[in-house]
């Protein structure tokens, strides 16, 4: 065999060697894909229009007191909260259903980069969703005093702003956390839904698992926040209930994607 | 440029690949020949980053490809032509990889161009992509950092012979740059063309390796009579052995001058006389990949040998 033994050349290439790709670059980059296919894009519709359509729905079939921008608010982060988690799920697992993941991770090698990219690209969306979301609330309030006999009331408590996008994110990143740990877009769509809905039942249905209730369902734990009304040891059982059903399967999922084999 | 040394990995009691070594040299193009499940995949994914080997080492320029900076830049590769969205155009999945690479946007129309796929190919979704369209856009993700190194696998499969004739110029000008191509490939002549150098794998190891032209060459001498007989005795009584021959044809260690000289000195009349060329490398090449799973070939020995 040809055994050539040229000078190497990191002199050469060392003053000149790009840069690896920076954090930010790489959230941008998980952001766009999150949106340039057909099943983003139309999920992202989805979400916009099934915002605006629970206000005017509140608007016009709701007749108690909640017909505020706070009211509003917390309304639309129904929709918000059930469907982005699905992009959320799909910005990891499409890697796998579409087999992308080997184009990406032999642009990043170091695959910790590209996850973390996910996780900040998924809080991005949360963010962004709960921005939609007030916009259809402001909408809903505009139009709260022409179509009724209430006043537009446009308090809002930070408290509420603050706990609602801390609620979107840990939804989403939920998803996220499913996508990694099964690294399939169906199952983890339906275990996402599926589960946390079994376990919610089944813990209000059996009363000697109100603890589990009060300290590892998500969906219960997490109740006050929509209202801005958590309380000390309600961020307790949030904690609790985040761990097992947010870092348990991400950590679990982020160690399998780093050892596996890709390809 | 690329060099892969003693590069072993098991799945279980399963060997993949077993002590695997071989280097590329810029400059130069080099087939990696073997049948399918050889471990050709395995060796390049190893050389990749997207497995660990369970010993041994495949580095780029020195360095582990986890720890390039910015890989692409580097090592362009591709493979798997299937291993982009269904749902992006040529276009959108470029620009994605660019913006990871930190390369301008203008040149994924470069690439774009350079792959023939500009135009309206690049603005279709990748579900109305035929396979060698696939193959292309894989080898312009694989060229948009403008790397000094590619590694290809099976690069040729569903490109029809004007693609890969057009794929060979493009590796041939890529090397002569300076550039350092490793490409697989389970055919023989699909390679033997454009690459410098031929490493062969078979049950995970390597059968034989060098230049094409050593592995090409052969050695003696093919010939062919009208009276197959008849050049038998004849080369018999010049004490020339006969070392086998398919068809009517007559293969010897001698040399074509001395056949020649027999032939005429008995009056035979040949159809042909040449140098035995690759006839070695096809044969071990022929015998490789006809491997049937029930194992009835000499390969076979091979593979049984790398699972034990």
């Amino acid at each position: 065999m040809t055994t050539t033994t040229l000078p190497a050349t990191p002199d050469r290439r060392a003053a000149a060697e790009p840069a690896a790709p920076s954090l930010a670059t790489l959230t941008r980059v998980e952001l766009r894909k999150s949106y340039d296919t057909r099943a983003g894009f139309w999920l992202l519709v989805v979400i916009g229009l099934a915002s605006l359509a629970v206000v005017l729905l509140q608007l016009f079939f709701d007749d108690g007191p909640n017909r505020t921008f706070a009211g509003y608010f917390a309304t639309t982060q129904l929709p918000v909260g059930v469907l982005l988690p699905v992009l959320g799920i799909l910005l990891v697992t499409s890697e796998w259903s579409q087999r992308t993941a080997m184009t990406t991770f032999t642009l990043v090698p170091v695959r910790s980069r590209v996850l973390t990219a996910k996780v900040l690209a998924a809080s991005v969306l949360a963010v962004l969703g709960v921005a939609a979301a007030s916009v259809a609330a402001a909408l809903g309030t505009l139009l709260t005093p022409l179509f009724t006999e209430n006043a537009a009331d446009w308090s809002l408590s930070a408290a509420q702003v603050g706990q609602v996008v801390i609620v979107q994110v840990i939804t989403v990143l939920v998803g996220v956390a499913f996508g990694m740990l099964l690294l399939s877009s169906p199952l983890a769509i339906v275990l996402y839904f599926v589960l946390p809905t079994v376990v919610t039942i089944l813990v209000n249905a059996v009363g000697a698992l109100d603890w589990v209730r009060d300290w590892l369902d998500l969906t219960s734990t997490t109740v006050p926040m929509y209202e801005g009304a958590l309380d000390g040891q309600g961020w307790l059982q949030v904690g609790t209930s985040v761990a097992l059903w947010g870092a348990l399967p991400m950590v679990a999922g982020w160690l399998r994607i780093e050892r596996s084999e890709i390809g | 440029m690329i060099s892969v040394d003693s590069l072993t990995k098991r799945y279980g009691a399963q060997v993949a690949v077993s002590d695997v070594s071989f280097s590329c040299p810029p400059g130069t193009v080099t087939g990696f020949l073997g049948p399918n499940g050889a471990g050709k995949s395995t060796t390049l994914r190893a050389l990749c980053g997207l497995t660990t080997p369970t010993s041994g080492s495949a580095v780029v320029g020195g360095r582990r490809f986890r720890d390039l900076p910015n890989a692409g830049r580097t090592v362009g590769v591709l493979l798997d032509a299937g291993a982009q969205h269904a749902g992006r155009t040529g276009r959108e999945s470029l620009r994605l990889s660019a913006a990871v690479l930190g390369v301008p946007r203008t040149r994924v129309d470069e690439v774009l161009e350079q792959v023939g796929l500009a135009g309206r190919p690049a603005d279709k979704r990748l579900r109305q992509y035929s396979l060698g369209m696939r193959q292309r856009l894989g080898l312009a993700t694989a060229l948009l950092g403008d790397p000094q190194v590619l590694v290809l696998d099976e690069p040729a499969n569903g490109l029809d012979p004007e693609g890969i004739f057009w794929m060979r110029g493009l590796l041939r000008g890529f090397a002569d740059r300076g550039g350092t191509v490793l490409l697989s490939s389970h055919l023989l002549r699909e390679v033997e063309a454009v690459a410098d150098q031929l490493v062969v794998i078979a049950g995970g190891r390597i059968v034989a390796a060098g230049t094409t032209q050593e592995l090409l060459a052969g050695s003696g001498t093919l010939v062919r009579a009208r009276d197959r007989a008849a050049l038998a005795a004849a080369l018999a009584a010049a004490g020339i052995a006969v070392g086998g021959g398919s068809g009517d044809a007559l293969v010897t260690d001698a040399t074509a001058d001395a056949v020649g000289e027999a032939a005429a000195a008995a009056g035979v009349v040949l159809r042909e006389l040449r140098p035995a060329g690759g006839e070695g490398l096809e044969e071990l090449f022929r015998s490789l990949t006809a491997g049937s799973p029930a194992g009835t070939v000499p390969a076979a020995q091979q593979v049984q040998e790398a699972r034990a």
